[in-house]
């Protein structure tokens, strides 16, 4: 008895593809909750991270509020938001539980991008003559957009990994599967949805590399590659304050 | 003209950077600040195009105070070279050379033209026109940073110690470079740096500086050497020593100069009408 072949047994029959719970469904739902939390984070945390990056003002309260989120436990924020907001209003709890799970990365990557960038550049843009709004927009989005892709990447496969616990309160997705496995103690059903979880972070991840190596700047490609890895950027020691030109 | 009328700059944590300052620089010619670094010059530089504001006294150009004008006209009116380039590593040389151009909305074939033809100027081969910074070499990057500083054509350069980051060979042709394009625009240039040598060879004017840009002495360079006003410019100057104290020295074909090395430099000519 292979639990591995059994779990890929239980993947490919066909039964699995059809009814009310068919794998496809489930993975429908699973990438659509990934999908909101990743856009709505991304709404609010990048802007944000952008204006951070921008003015250097209110970094370290972002770091403070980052790194406090990362540490906060996705399972138990959700039972608690289930709690607060009541059954009726699960979907929108399990939503704010992974909205919440994927700012950290997206700030750290959106303003950790323009930190990276060489204050010099910066400087030289404004002593042409570009305004703040073009600096933002010639200058400091293009040349942070390595390391903002690095964040999405990572709040991707955070949220994609915990969407799982959606299906505690009965929302769906491929947690059903794992749930309902272990109360049946049918152990392949749980392995089969593992596998189904992991093998949706692995292509979006390989996706979203595919997806940053294209969106990297012409100039910048043969250059240094940025690490990919925001949660560097948010906890390295902060850079001593260059003097802030008049603008 | 730009006119500096008893600027200072102090910090709010009591560092004082600019203690009431006053310089004229005229039109056309090239007016060389100079100084050991930290002492200011790069704060007056800026003061021009107002990326620093002096706490008081005022900047004038040709006669108006330019805190009367909008800040992004001004710097786009000016031309402003710095150390290391400070090209932007995403546009290309020709997008770079023609940035300002850009911000002032010429259409992008003329903003072309004009890079194609500042990188003539400049003695870059054309062929380089779609690469990335970091793709060329420091000189060549430096060259690109002067040609972006003149894209726009305008009447002021600022300098920035442009020359600084490169090797020697490659200064000394950079600074040869410029001289024969001040030769063919008389452009007013406001050049910084800390090397004496850089100075008298670029500077109409040069102004001598110390801690908090206090200006020891103002004058052409043979000004300068002639009459140093201090003992502390002699030395700074560097005329008691080096290729600038030189002697004569009499050999059997004639009289010879020598530096403070003992390294013979010339030959003494017209010593007769000269004295």
């Amino acid at each position: 008895m292979n639990l591995i072949s059994d779990a890929l047994a239980w993947i490919a029959d066909p039964q699995q593809w059809q009814g009310g719970d068919s794998l496809q469904l489930l993975i429908g739902q699973h990438l659509m909750y990934t999908a909101w939390a990743v856009l709505i984070a991304g709404a609010i945390a990048i802007p944000l991270g952008w204006m951070i990056g921008h003015t250097g003002k209110g970094r370290e309260a972002a770091m403070a509020v980052s790194g406090a989120a990362r540490a906060v436990p996705s399972f138990g924020l959700l039972i608690l938001l289930v709690l607060l907001m009541g059954v009726l209003h699960k979907p929108e709890a399990a939503l704010l539980t992974f909205v919440l799970l994927a700012i950290p990365s997206l700030l750290a990557g959106a303003y950790g991008g323009f930190e990276a960038i060489d204050r010099k550049t910066i400087d030289a843009a404004r002593a042409m003559g570009m305004t703040e709004k073009e600096i933002l927009f010639k200058v400091e989005i293009p040349l942070g957009l390595p390391l903002l892709l690095g964040g999405v990447r990572s709040a991707v496969l955070q949220v994609v990994a915990t969407v799982t616990i959606a299906a505690y309160v009965n929302l769906g997705g491929l947690g059903l599967p794992i749930i309902s496995g272990l109360n049946l103690r049918r152990f392949d059903m749980v392995l089969g949805g593992s596998l189904l979880v992991a093998a949706l972070a692995l292509l979006l991840d390989t996706l979203f590399m595919i997806l940053s190596r294209w969106a990297v700047p012409h100039g910048l490609r043969l250059q240094r590659r940025p690490s990919a890895n925001p949660a560097r950027m948010l906890f390295r020691k902060p850079a001593p304050p260059m003097q802030r030109q008049e603008r | 003209m730009i006119e500096f009328r008893t600027v200072a700059k102090r910090y709010l944590d009591g560092t004082t950077a600019v203690d009431n300052f006053s310089l004229t620089v005229p039109n056309g010619k090239t007016t060389v600040l100079v100084g050991s670094s930290g002492c200011g010059k790069t704060t007056l530089l800026r003061m021009v195009n107002r990326m620093v504001e002096p706490t008081s006294g005022s900047v004038l150009i040709d006669g108006e105070d330019i805190r009367s004008q909008p800040v992004v006209p001004l710097r786009r009116s000016i031309g402003y070279v710095m150390q290391n380039a400070g090209l932007l590593p995403h546009f290309t040389v020709a997008q770079n050379i023609s940035t300002v151009l850009r911000l002032q909305k010429t259409g992008r074939k003329a903003a072309e033209n004009r890079a194609h033809e500042l990188m003539e100027v400049m003695g870059l081969d054309t062929a380089l026109a779609q690469r990335y910074p970091h793709q060329l070499s420091g000189g060549q990057q430096q060259r690109v940073g002067v040609a972006r500083g003149l894209a726009a054509d305008p009447a002021i350069l600022l300098m920035d110690e442009p020359f600084g980051a490169v090797d020697p060979i490659v200064r000394s042709e950079l600074q040869k470079e410029l001289i024969r394009l001040q030769s063919e625009l008389g452009k007013t240039i406001l050049f910084v740096t800390h090397d004496i040598d850089e100075a008298f060879l670029l500077g109409d004017q040069v102004a001598i500086l110390s801690a908090g840009a206090n200006l020891l002495q103002l004058g052409s360079p043979s000004q300068i050497i002639e009459a140093p006003a201090s003992d502390f410019v002699a030395s700074f100057i560097g005329a008691e020593r080096g290729q600038r104290a030189l002697s004569v020295k009499q050999t059997p074909t004639g009289p010879v100069l020598v530096d403070g090395q003992g390294r013979t430099q010339g030959r003494l000519v017209g010593a007769d009408e000269a004295s």
